[in-house]
């Protein structure tokens, strides 16, 4: 499968119906990596005309600006709508819920106004469109489930529902956490946290929110974020629960219950 | 006699008013010492802000226990208030009762409604007491708020007490001296609550009742000309600025964090020097990155640090406060009314602001605290009044990285690899894209 890039679209006089915005995370982490091969291999059996940036992407900028570190977020967000705006992007879709929230709501004040869609809601509205069919009895088919609810799509952004229809629609047992959607408790990652070492505390944030996960009883805790998917995944291990609980991007969930 | 008690009534009131508006001003040219923002936009979404979070109080019903006993207070609060009308023109006019006999039997019913509201106030502020106080609930009893803080909050539950008691011990004696048919006590059908309660002042002489009588009326209204002007000095205050607040809160999205227009066109001059404005020789004007002290902070975030009241919802969401680190988004607001508290006296005292050598990074919030935020917005999302400490912290971050270079060594090389290679780990930019060969490949 060769995954086009918007400069192959542009050299052909074309342009594609979504760029997928794939995120420093989604690129270069090995873990997160899995999830954008996950999310290609849908959108390329479902038969969306998507394009990346490629070498031509760039970070957003993200945890300079929630650092405090103003300059060099103006920076990186001056480059890529430069990028994008050359390329006369229109929609972005991504899957990461830090992304997707500055492309979003912080990127037209600086010039770059695109309609941007995170990956969950993209995978609903193809379930919901039945572009995306899933298997009968899938591999989650009854499963116990957990979702934990990213800030920066939740509360950010008020998105609680769609991530949960698409996890409807693989026939789940869906469990929450006791602190779930405007309630739901931060993984630890953000306002650029992964990036340093926590402050001192009597425990690390993720510890607290794995701990939260796995009293649900679930064996998979879903997740929509790269950072979210890292953060649980040690506070898994810390627990010792890495044989028995799975920590998964929706997008992986359905990637392996297409029909 | 009564001349003499209209008299002091007035002048106890003139001095209240005089000094609640004066303490008032002070607390208007505090908050614009802000830096402007507009946030007139969409008045609609605006009124219906208020009327949901401040009138309706939608947000408190997260904890439905505490929202329950806040609703009793808060309706006694502003219901009983009308009685206070009647009390205020009682004292003016040297009348007793004025609206009785305009009103006929509904007095009876309205004086019983509030008697009903008062009870429920009572027992409300007696449970508010027992949980700060015996069941210690984590919330109302961290480390923030040891010393005054702790007091303001059980003052202002003891003089509620206090009043609501002598409403209702004056309603007592009041209707005992009805039946005796004394002079002045004008006859009204029985209040709800206290008529039954009569026969505990029946013993009593007529001259012994009147004392009481006056002795509760005249303590009802000095306390609550007292009240009046407690307020602006607690964080009781939040019972008027609950309005405004919910009025101007955020209406965008949590997530959206402020553009800096500022660094936005340095940035486009960087990039594109064609478009800088011709230098005409001036030197521009010295402008700070991010907020060092209150009066680089927006109104709004000073009008949010007087309606606080401390109840701790923003600090028990927190995720860094929930795992032990320093950071309470609750300090953060006290803080920053602290200090704002502390410019307003240093401008009453030398006419204008005289540097002090504080600042509100460092001397009231430290680095520690600010650099525990996950910018998770669960302390927004949490406070029942439409408070942002988070924009309070994201403006402290900026300073401290923009003006102090103050940042741990771990963010300093993500800095270095967002630059230089476009993400924040040192991967080559060349491999971003190694994931899709990998794909071609596999497939």
């Amino acid at each position: 499968m060769h995954i086009k890039s918007m400069a192959e679209y542009a050299a052909n006089g074309e342009t594609p119906e979504v760029l997928f915005w794939v995120g420093c995370a989604g690129s270069f982490d090995q873990r997160a990596q899995k999830i954008t091969k996950a999310f290609a291999q849908i959108l390329d059996k479902v038969g969306v005309k998507f394009a990346i940036l490629g070498k031509e992407e760039m970070c957003t900028g993200d945890p300079a600006r929630r650092s405090g570190n103003e300059f060099l977020f103006q920076m990186m967000a001056y480059n890529n709508i430069q990028t994008m705006n050359a390329y006369g992007v229109k929609k972005i879709v991504t899957a990461c819920p830090h992304c997707f929230n500055v492309l979003k709501n912080e990127y037209p004040a600086l010039g770059g106004d695109y309609e941007v869609i995170h990956h969950t809601t993209f995978l609903q509205q193809l379930i919901n469109d039945g572009r995306i069919r899933l298997k009968e009895g899938g591999e989650f088919k009854g499963k116990k489930i957990t979702y934990h609810d990213s800030c920066y799509l939740g509360r950010g952004n008020n998105i609680y529902e769609a991530p949960r229809e698409v996890l409807q629609a693989l026939d789940v047992e869906l469990v929450e956490m006791k602190r779930c959607r405007t309630n739901g408790l931060c993984c630890g990652a953000g306002g650029a946290q992964m990036f340093k070492e926590e402050e001192a505390g009597d425990t690390r944030v993720n510890f607290e929110r794995s701990a939260e996960a796995l009293e649900t009883g679930a064996t998979i805790i879903a997740a929509n974020c790269p950072f979210c998917t890292t953060m649980l995944t040690d506070g898994v291990k810390n627990k010792e629960k890495e044989d028995s609980v799975a920590v998964l991007d929706i997008a992986e969930m359905v990637a392996k219950s297409l029909a | 006699m009564h001349l003499v008690q209209q008299i002091l009534f007035i002048l106890c009131a003139g001095i209240s008013v005089y000094f609640f508006s004066k303490k008032v001003g002070e607390i208007r040219r505090n908050i614009k010492l802000g830096k402007d923002e507009d946030l007139t936009d969409n008045p609609s979404a605006r009124w219906r802000n208020m009327v949901l979070m401040a009138l309706g109080q939608q947000k408190m019903f997260k904890k439905p226990i505490p929202a329950l006993l806040h609703l009793a207070v808060y309706a006694g609060f502003v219901i009983i208030n009308i009685e206070i009308l009647e009390i205020f023109l009682d004292g003016i006019f040297g009348v007793h009762r004025l609206f009785a006999p305009m009103l006929g039997s509904l007095y009876a019913y309205l004086i019983g409604f509030f008697e009903v509201l008062a009870a429920l106030v009572l027992i409300a502020c007696v449970v508010f007491l027992i949980r700060r106080n015996v069941l210690k609930v984590k919330r109302l009893n961290q480390s923030e708020l040891e010393g005054w803080p702790r007091n303001d909050a059980n003052l202002i539950l003891i003089t509620e007490v206090v009043l609501m008691s002598l409403f209702l011990i004056m309603n007592t004696a009041d209707q005992v001296l009805q039946s005796r048919g004394a002079e002045h006590y004008t006859l009204t059908e029985p209040f709800w609550i206290t008529s039954n309660f009569t026969g505990m002042f029946s013993g009593l002489s007529d001259g012994a009742l009147i004392a009481i009588e006056r002795g509760g009326w005249w303590l009802h209204i000095i306390g609550v000309f007292l009240f009046l002007n407690y307020l602006p000095y607690s964080k009781h205050l939040h019972i008027v600025l609950a309005f405004p607040n919910a009025y101007y809160t955020r209406l965008k999205p949590q997530g959206e964090m402020a553009n800096m227009k500022e660094i936005q066109n340095e940035v486009l001059y960087m990039m594109q020097p064609e478009l800088a404005p011709p230098s005409d020789g001036s030197q521009p004007a010295q402008q700070r990155f991010g907020a060092r002290d209150v009066m680089d902070l927006s109104w709004k975030n000073l009008l949010d640090a007087y309606s606080c009241t401390e109840c701790g919802r923003c600090t028990s969401a927190c995720p860094a406060n929930s795992t032990g680190k320093k950071l309470s988004p609750r300090k953060i607001m006290m803080d920053t009314r602290d200090r704002l508290e502390e410019v307003g006296k240093n401008i009453n005292a030398n006419k204008s602001f005289v540097d002090d050598g504080k600042s509100l990074v460092h001397d009231y919030i430290s680095v520690e605290e600010l650099r525990a935020c996950t910018t998770c917005q669960a302390c927004v999302e949490a406070c029942p009044v439409g408070i942002e400490p988070l924009s309070i912290i994201n403006q402290l971050r900026r300073y401290l990285v923009m003006e102090e270079s103050n940042s741990p060594q771990e963010w300093n090389l993500m800095f270095g690899n967002v630059e230089n290679n476009m993400a924040p780990w040192k991967f080559s930019p060349d491999e971003r894209d190694k994931w899709a060969e990998e794909m071609a490949a596999e497939a």
